[in-house]
């Protein structure tokens, strides 16, 4: 089963990009979250917010264009959409934490079957760590994505019973996409929605460290 | 009228004694008083209580500060990936550290200058955010309580100031200055710019002139990387 190809980072972004409504207001964590924006449909438009004070975020600047007063949260220089707007940090929580933010993507060190998110620090990791603005937006996003591996590097599953890892938020995933399932968090539990190619249910459960509930036949991860 | 405009950065700075309470601004490389951190670091202000998004990007920004053992403890919610003095200070415990949500550091300051007592959210229950907090439950949810941080000095950078304080920003170096303008006791603002009053369209100003006590012009630094 190791050897089973799983999708890349890029192919977690692209499915997860599926999951962006037409019109959405979106903001995009650090790592494979912050791949989605390359992969969006041609036919939707949605509209990425950064925590530093900006809506209407367009692709990242090419060399020669870029303004250094002008970054995203990860301090890349980005460009603007037209009818883009700038306001500051207390503004930018607010529309997270406030509910107004219809979409959000974090990435993830471990989700467990309640939807409790860790993704700030890992246990005796070296230095102080740092929250940054994830606290906030699991807590107010409409809707919460996590993106990630669906094992760490040694194998060990990352969705779990209950997070081992200091927490970002309590019940506040919706969605999971990771690298070999697309999974919904539900109050009756984890629901398995889609399922990498050449992988089974079965084969996904022995990975993950809680129960998956299985209703139907689980149809293919699509990317399209 | 009261005269906020000073002729340097040394001057504007020259007051600030050990152990104070300093709010500083910038996120993400833009909207840094960098300028003020050189002045505060040839001063040599100490046991400084620092509050910023961040800790600082190798020598650049708070960076000095840390280097030159300045602080003494800080509150902020990301100390980022370059944050080498701050990382050295924190592991050797020459500084401590309080880490907050970032919306919520926002709104804790913001609190501070609106004259509030603290508020209640749900940001941070049930992690490490909340220990020693009180915990309540309103509107079907619960809640921590969090208190207004206040500081003695705001350092922040602004692109225009008019000689009576009203502020405008450049793009997204926004980002903390104006919550913090409104939280200290002394706000200075460093800018790009200082212009006669009546030049700002008054629709145009950010931070209105009350919120500001001292301007100095000082051209931009910026630190790469």
């Amino acid at each position: 089963m190791p050897d089973k190809p799983r999708l890349t980072r890029e192919q977690i972004a692209q499915r997860a990009a599926l999951e962006l409504p037409d019109g959405a207001y979106v903001n995009l964590g650090w790592g494979i979250p912050n791949l989605i924006a390359d992969y969006l449909p041609k036919e939707i438009t949605v509209y990425f917010h950064s925590e530093n004070g900006i809506l209407g975020m367009g692709r990242r600047a090419k060399p020669g264009e870029e303004d250094f007063d002008q970054v995203d949260a990860m301090k890349i220089p980005v460009t603007l959409i037209p009818g883009a707007s700038f306001f500051h940090q207390a503004d930018a929580h607010l529309m997270s934490r406030g509910g107004h933010l219809d979409v959000a993507v974090l990435g993830g060190f471990q989700v467990s079957e309640k939807g409790d998110l860790s993704n700030w620090k890992i246990p005796g990791s070296k230095g102080s760590g740092g929250i940054g603005g994830a606290m906030d937006i699991a807590a107010g996003a409409k809707t919460l994505i996590v993106c990630m591996e669906h094992t760490t590097k040694d194998g060990a599953p990352k969705i779990v019973k209950k997070c081992a890892y200091p927490l970002t938020g309590l019940a506040c995933v919706d969605i999971i996409v990771t690298d070999l399932a697309v999974i919904d968090v539900k109050p009756e539990g984890l629901i398995m929605r889609e399922v990498a190619r050449g992988w089974t249910p079965e084969d996904v459960q022995e990975l993950t460290g809680a129960q998956l509930i299985v209703r139907q036949r689980i149809p293919e991860m699509s990317f399209a | 009228m009261k005269q906020k405009i000073y002729s340097s950065t040394d001057a504007v700075v020259a007051d600030i004694p050990d152990g104070a309470q300093i709010m500083f601004g910038g996120f993400g490389g833009a909207g840094f008083p960098n300028n003020l951190i050189h002045a505060l670091a040839r001063k040599g202000t100490k046991n400084i209580t620092a509050i910023s998004n961040n800790c600082g990007t190798r020598e650049g920004e708070l960076g000095l500060m840390f280097k030159n053992n300045q602080i003494k403890h800080v509150i902020a919610s990301f100390p980022g990936p370059h944050a080498n003095y701050f990382q050295e200070r924190f592991a050797a415990k020459e500084v401590t550290l309080e880490l907050v949500p970032q919306g919520i550091l926002c709104e804790r300051m913001r609190a501070a200058g609106a004259g509030l007592q603290g508020f209640y959210t749900t940001v941070g229950v049930g992690t490490e955010v909340a220990e020693g907090k009180e915990e309540r439950f309103l509107e079907g949810k619960r809640c921590i309580l969090e208190m207004p941080i206040h500081a003695d000095y705001a350092l922040i950078k602004a692109q225009q100031a008019d000689e009576l304080g009203n502020l405008t920003y450049r793009l997204a170096a926004r980002n903390f200055n104006p919550i913090m303008a409104m939280a200290a006791k002394t706000t200075i603002a460093e800018v790009e710019e200082i212009v006669p009053a009546g030049t700002i369209n008054p629709e145009h100003v950010m931070t209105p002139a009350i919120f500001v006590h001292r301007i100095v012009q000082a051209k931009g630094l910026r630190y790469a990387g």
